[in-house]
């Protein structure tokens, strides 16, 4: 069996430019490539708000954040003509979200996580309920490969709000951070289990690599994250995001651990998802009294921007699931993956 | 987080959900069984359902039929 860890201090390297995938994503490309840096044509008003191009132009732009992409200057991070071109295509994704999760009868943050508890009976639950019964070696491995533009940098949007938090809401929010980023132990690192999973699932571990195979659907719930976490604006939907994947995440994620069992993965892959089983049962309670709770007493006015968050996050999850679901269920893989 | 008279050690009780308390922690179960958790907060069972005891697995939540969730 190949070895497909990229070697230590490689991995972590800035990856190549992705693949555009029209012309959105083809003149931010061109605009990053150089040389000259063309500028940036505006938006077409008919671009599909939540398709390839205009999600993989924003995911392109967000990435200057992280870690930046092979050959492109480190600086052009904070380009006034790239961020004002950003700015355009985050009003169009807000609006449609808006749109679609529309803040009427929504009721308050403390009932949308409440209504996020209930576990549904029966097995029509969704992806990991899928991934626990029937689910395949291969199709969890597309599972991975495509969370894995998430868990790579797993927390890492949801540190930017830390300034904008202060006391209980900021006390909290640090320690399951610190939680995320291994506690001090650089080897516990969520985002470093993942690699591990990935290995054992026999996928590549490098930074970026599957971003040319994932579809908009996968795109869009990273950019979401990036995008609460960019704004202060946003931080009460930052916080609502948070709040809902770590509400959702401990059982789903014992049924990933099942899944993976079931199908004969090694230690490392079972172990990241039963890590996040009792991890992120301390983590949502953390999160709900004391983040939520925190900054909701101290800005009961982003009660309806938490609810937001909350509900934008389900939204694109389910468009990610009916995306992967319809796919498996035809018998289709998702993504081309090598073995 | 020491324990201390100035700081004592704070435990969360909440009628539907695991009792909170700030870590590390070991519980001793009734076989004398000794489980050690060094977590910042460790979520210590209290409705018996968790596979995963003592530590809570959120499997006291409650369950319906009618909702499809989306993880």
């Amino acid at each position: 069996m190949t070895n497909l860890r990229a070697p230590r201090g490689t991995r972590h390297l800035p990856p190549p430019l992705p693949e555009p995938r029209g012309t959105v994503s083809a003149a931010v490309v061109a605009a990053l490539r150089g040389p000259g840096r063309p500028g940036l044509p505006p938006v077409p008003a008919d671009c599909a708000v939540y398709g390839d191009d205009l999600q993989l132009a924003l995911y392109i732009l967000y990435e200057l954040h992280y870690r930046g992409f092979e050959g492109v200057p480190e600086r052009l991070e904070w380009d006034g003509g790239l961020l004002t071109h950003r700015a355009a295509i985050e009003d169009r994704f807000l609006d449609a979200l808006r749109t679609d999760v529309p803040p009427d009868g929504a009721g308050t943050a403390g009932e949308a996580l409440d209504a996020l508890q209930i576990e549904p009976v029966g097995d029509d639950g969704g992806l990991s309920y899928f991934l626990r019964n029937e689910g395949t070696f291969e199709q969890l491995r597309e599972y991975a490969a495509l969370r894995s533009l998430y868990h790579l940098k797993e927390a890492d949007p949801h540190a930017w709000v830390i300034p904008r938090l202060h006391g209980r809401a900021k006390a909290a929010m640090v320690a399951v951070e610190f939680d995320e980023f291994g506690a001090g132990r650089a080897d516990e690192i969520h985002a470093e289990l993942f690699a591990d999973l990935m290995e054992d699932l026999r996928l590549d571990t490098a930074y970026g690599h599957y971003v040319d195979a994932a579809p908009a659907e996968a795109l869009a719930p990273v950019n979401l994250m990036s995008l609460f976490g960019l704004h202060r604006a946003l931080r009460g939907a930052l916080v609502g995001h948070f709040a809902a994947v770590e509400v959702t995440s401990s059982p789903a994620s014992r049924r990933l651990a099942e899944a993976l069992r079931r199908v004969g993965a090694g230690p490392a892959a079972v172990r990241f998802y039963t890590e996040h089983v009792e991890a992120d049962a301390v983590h949502e309670q953390v999160v709900r009294h004391d983040v939520v709770g925190g900054l909701l007493e101290s800005e009961p006015r982003l009660d309806a921007d938490v609810v937001f968050g909350i509900r934008a996050t389900g939204y694109l999850e389910d468009r990610l699931a009916t995306r992967l679901l319809g796919a498996w269920r035809d018998g289709c893989p998702v993504l081309p993956l090598g073995r | 987080m020491p324990n201390t008279p100035e700081r004592p050690r704070r435990v969360r009780v909440q009628r539907n959900g695991p009792l909170l308390v700030e870590g590390p922690v070991e519980v001793v179960g009734e076989d004398g069984e000794v489980t050690v958790s060094n977590r910042f907060t460790v979520a210590v069972c209290t409705c018996r359902r968790s596979r995963t005891l003592p530590w809570c697995d959120t499997s006291h939540r409650c369950r319906d039929r009618h909702r499809a969730g989306p993880a």
